[in-house]
C-alpha cells in the first residue's frame, strides 16, 4: 500500500490531537492532585509532610516508563481491564502533580513568612492564610513556571506509545514501518511536538521576564 | 481585674531559655510599653501573646481567653489581640481597603458592605481614606503602617500590640504613626508596645517593663522609672539609649 | 481470589537486573561527561555570542528542549541508518543523551556564567589573562557552583529517561525488566523491584553529585 505525503501527514495530526488530549487532561488532573500533594508538604503536621516528600521523591526519583508500567499491570493485577488510554492518562496525572506540587511548594515558601505572621495575627486559620493571603501571592510567581514545566508534560506523553497508547509518536511508528520513510516520519513526529512545545517554552520566558521586570 | 494577666511564663528555643517565668498585668485601656536589648526578649514576649509563638509553661489570660503550654484556641485568641509588625506585613496582591476587609470578611463573616464601610471607617482613622483603592506598594512606609493599624483594628481587638513598628521607617516618617498610636491611646485602647522611642513610651506610656535576660528586670511608672532607675542595668540601657 | 505476589522470580534474575543496572550507569556516565563538555562549549559560544555559532546552538538547544528524547531516540537509530549511517543500539542511546543533555546543560551553564560579576572579568583582564583563560579559570568553576543543583537534576533525569532505550534493544535496566517479566509472567513484580533499583540509582547519583559539588565545584559553600 502506497502512502502519499498527506496520507502521512493525515494520520500523524490524528496522533497530535491524542497527544494533546493527554497533555491538557494529565496537566488539569495533575494540577489539582499536585495543589493537594503541596498542602500537604507544607502541612504543619509532620507525617503528611513526610508523605508528601516520599511521593514527590518515588516520582521524581523514577523513570516515566516504569510508573507506567505498574499502572498499567498494578490495576491489571486488581482485576480490571485497563486501556492504555486510561493507564497512560492516570500515569502522567500522577507524574505531573508530583512535579507541581514541588514547584509550588518552591513558589509558596519563597513568600515571606511576615505574611503567614501578619494573616495569623488577624485570626486567620492557617487554611485560610493560604487560601486568601498566601496562595494568590504565590499564583503569581507560579504562573511562569508552570506553564514551562507543561512542555516536559507534552513530552512526557510520548512515552505512552510504549504501552500502546495510539499518540503522536506511536502514530509515528507504525507510519515509520509501513512506508521505510523513518528519517522523514520522525521529522514530522519531532516537528508535531515541537509546534506545541516552542509556544508554550516561549510563553513561560515571557511570563518569567515579565514577572522579573515588575518585581 | 486586670484585662490581660501573663503569668510564670517560660519559653524555650531548643535548649536556649528566652523566657524565664514572666509575670505580667495590664489593665483596660493601659499603655504598656516594653523596652530591653535585643535579645531581652521583649519580642517573643510579645508574640507569645498573639499565640505568633509557643509557650512552654504558665499562663495567659485575655479578657476570659485562656492560652497555656497544652491549649490553645488562637482563633478566638486572636481576635481579641491585635497585632502590628516592624515590617508592616501588608498583603501586597490585596488593596489598602481590601487589606482591611479580608479578616473581617474571612474570620467574622461580615458582609462585604459592611466590610466596605467599616474599612472606610478605620483608614479615616488613621488618615488614609482616600487610598482605600491603592496598593500598598505605591504607599510610604509610614503609611503602609498607617494601614495596618487600620487593619488591625477593623477586627475591634481589645489590645493591640505594637512590634517596634516605627523602626523600620526613615525618621522623618516616625512621627505620623507615633501620632496616630497616642490618638488610639486617647481613645482608650489598650496598648502594649515594644519600642525604642523612649521620649514616646514616657509621654504616653501608663507602664514601662524592662525587659533583661528573659526576665522582668524593672515595672512601674514610666516617669518615675527613666528619672530614678532601681537597677544599673536599667540605669545602663536609659543611657544607652539616650545618647543615640 | 486475591493475587499471590511472588518476587521469587524476579530475585532469581537478580544477575540480569544488576548487568542492566550497571549498563545504564555506563551510559549515564558517558553521555554525562560528553553531554556536560557539549553544554560548556555551548555555554561559551551562547554568553560571549559568537556568530555563526551561537545562533546555531540556539537553534539546537530549541529544538532539543521541545521534543521528546524517546523521539530523538528513534529519530537517530532509525531515522540515521536511512541516510546512510549504521548505528548500533548502544551508541544510538549515547548519542541521543549527549544531544539531549548538551542541550539543556548548554542553557544551565551559560545561567551560571552570566551570574558571575563583571568585576571578575575586570580582574581577570586587569590581570592580562586571556578571555579564554579567564573562562577556564575564573569563571567556569564558580558558574558550574552556581548552576550545580540544575545541572545535577537534569543529569538525574537523563538516567531516569535512559529506561526508553530498551525500545531500540539497548539492552539497559529496563531492557533486562522486560525480558525477565516476559519470560516469568510477574510484570508487577519485575517493574516494582526495576523501579527500586532506579529509585536507588537516582539517590546515589545525587549523593555522588553532592560530593562532586562540595569537594570540587563549590568548595566555598
Amino acid at each position: 500500500m502506497d502512502f502519499t505525503l498527506w496520507d502521512i501527514v493525515r494520520n500523524l495530526l490524528t496522533g497530535l490531537q491524542w497527544t494533546l488530549a493527554l497533555s491538557l487532561v494529565a496537566f488539569i488532573g495533575g494540577g489539582v492532585i499536585g495543589l493537594i500533594v503541596m498542602t500537604l508538604r507544607i502541612s504543619e503536621t509532620s507525617a503528611f509532610r513526610t508523605l508528601a516528600r516520599c511521593y514527590i521523591e518515588l516520582f521524581q526519583g523514577t523513570p516515566l516508563l516504569m510508573q507506567l508500567f505498574l499502572v498499567f499491570f498494578g490495576v491489571a493485577l486488581m482485576g480490571v481491564d485497563i486501556s492504555p488510554w486510561v493507564a497512560a492518562l492516570l500515569a502522567l496525572t500522577l507524574f505531573t502533580s508530583a512535579y507541581l506540587a514541588e514547584i509550588w511548594r518552591g513558589c509558596v515558601e519563597s513568600i515571606s513568612n511576615g505574611q503567614w505572621e501578619a494573616s495569623a495575627s488577624l485570626a486567620l486559620t492557617p487554611f485560610e492564610q493560604l487560601r486568601y493571603v498566601i496562595l494568590p501571592q504565590a499564583l503569581r510567581i507560579a504562573v511562569a513556571p508552570t506553564v514551562g514545566f507543561s512542555v516536559q508534560v507534552v513530552k512526557g506523553t510520548a512515552v505512552t506509545s510504549i504501552i500502546g497508547f495510539t499518540e503522536l509518536t506511536k502514530t509515528g511508528g507504525m507510519l515509520a514501518n509501513a512506508t521505510f520513510q523513518p528519517f522523514m516520519v520522525y521529522g514530522f513526529v519531532a516537528l508535531g511536538y515541537f509546534l506545541l512545545c516552542y509556544p508554550l517554552s516561549l510563553s513561560a520566558r515571557y511570563l518569567e521576564r515579565r514577572l522579573h521586570a515588575s518585581a | 481585674m486586670p484585662l490581660l494577666r501573663i503569668s510564670a511564663l517560660h519559653k524555650y528555643y531548643g535548649d536556649h531559655h528566652v523566657l524565664k517565668g514572666i509575670d505580667l498585668s495590664v489593665e483596660e485601656g493601659q499603655v504598656v510599653a516594653i523596652i530591653g536589648r535585643s535579645g531581652s526578649g521583649k519580642s517573643t514576649l510579645l508574640r507569645t501573646l498573639n499565640g505568633l509563638e509557643s509557650i512552654n509553661d504558665g499562663v495567659i489570660e485575655v479578657d476570659g481567653e485562656y492560652l497555656d503550654a497544652a491549649r490553645a484556641d488562637l482563633r478566638s485568641l486572636r481576635q481579641k489581640v491585635g497585632m502590628v509588625f516592624q515590617q508592616f506585613n501588608l498583603f501586597p496582591h490585596l488593596t489598602v481597603g481590601e487589606n482591611v476587609m479580608l479578616a473581617p470578611q474571612v474570620v467574622k463573616k461580615v458582609s462585604r458592605a459592611e466590610a466596605t464601610k467599616l474599612a472606610k471607617e478605620m483608614l479615616e482613622r488613621v488618615g488614609l481614606g482616600e487610598k482605600f483603592d491603592a496598593f500598598p506598594d505605591r504607599l510610604s512606609g509610614g503609611q503602609q503602617q498607617r494601614v495596618a493599624i487600620a487593619r488591625a483594628l477593623a477586627m475591634s481587638p481589645k489590645v493591640l500590640l505594637c512590634d517596634e513598628i516605627t523602626s523600620a521607617l526613615d525618621p522623618e516618617l516616625v512621627n505620623e504613626v507615633l501620632s496616630v498610636v497616642r490618638a488610639l491611646a486617647k481613645d482608650g485602647m489598650t496598648l502594649i508596645m515594644v519600642t525604642h522611642e523612649m521620649r514616646f513610651a514616657r509621654e504616653v506610656g501608663d507602664k514601662l517593663v524592662f525587659m533583661h535576660q528573659g526576665k522582668v528586670h524593672e515595672v512601674g511608672d514610666p516617669r518615675e522609672l527613666m528619672a530614678n532607675p532601681k537597677t544599673p542595668e536599667l540605669a545602663n540601657f536609659i543611657g544607652s539609649v539616650e545618647q543615640v | 481470589m486475591a493475587y499471590q505476589f511472588d518476587f521469587i522470580p524476579v530475585l532469581q534474575n537478580a544477575d540480569l537486573l544488576l548487568r542492566g543496572a550497571l549498563f545504564t550507569l555506563e551510559l549515564t556516565a558517558i553521555g554525562t561527561l560528553l553531554g556536560v563538555s557539549v553544554g560548556i562549549v555551548g555555554a561559551i559560544v551562547r554568553a560571549w555570542k559568537i556568530q555563526p555559532f551561537s545562533a546555531l546552538f540556539g537553534v539546537y538547544v530549541e529544538l532539543i528542549r521541545n521534543t521528546p528524547f524517546l523521539v530523538q531516540l528513534f529519530f537517530i537509530f532509525f531515522g540515521l541508518p536511512s541516510l546512510g549511517l549504521q548505528i548500533s543500539e548502544w551508541q544510538a542511546a549515547v548519542l541521543a543523551m549527549v544531544i539531549n543533555l548538551g542541550a539543556y546543560s548548554t542553557e544551565i551553564i551559560r545561567a551560571g556564567v552570566q551570574a558571575i560579576p563583571r568585576g571578575q572579568l575586570e580582574a581577570s583582564a586587569a590581570l592580562a589573562m586571556t578571555r579564554l583563560e579567564t573562562f577556564r579559570y575564573v569563571v567556569l568553576v564558580p558558574a558550574l557552583g552556581k548552576v550545580w543543583p540544575a545541572l545535577s537534576s537534569q543529569i538525574i533525569i537523563v538516567m531516569l529517561g535512559s529506561a526508553v532505550c530498551s525500545q531500540i534493544a539497548t539492552e539497559e535496566l529496563s531492557f533486562a525488566a522486560n525480558f525477565i517479566q516476559s519470560r516469568n509472567f510477574r510484570a508487577f513484580e519485575t517493574y516494582i523491584i526495576t523501579t527500586l533499583i532506579y529509585l536507588f540509582m537516582a539517590l546515589m547519583i545525587r549523593q555522588l553529585l553532592g560530593w562532586i559539588g562540595r569537594r570540587y565545584i563549590a568548595r566555598n559553600s
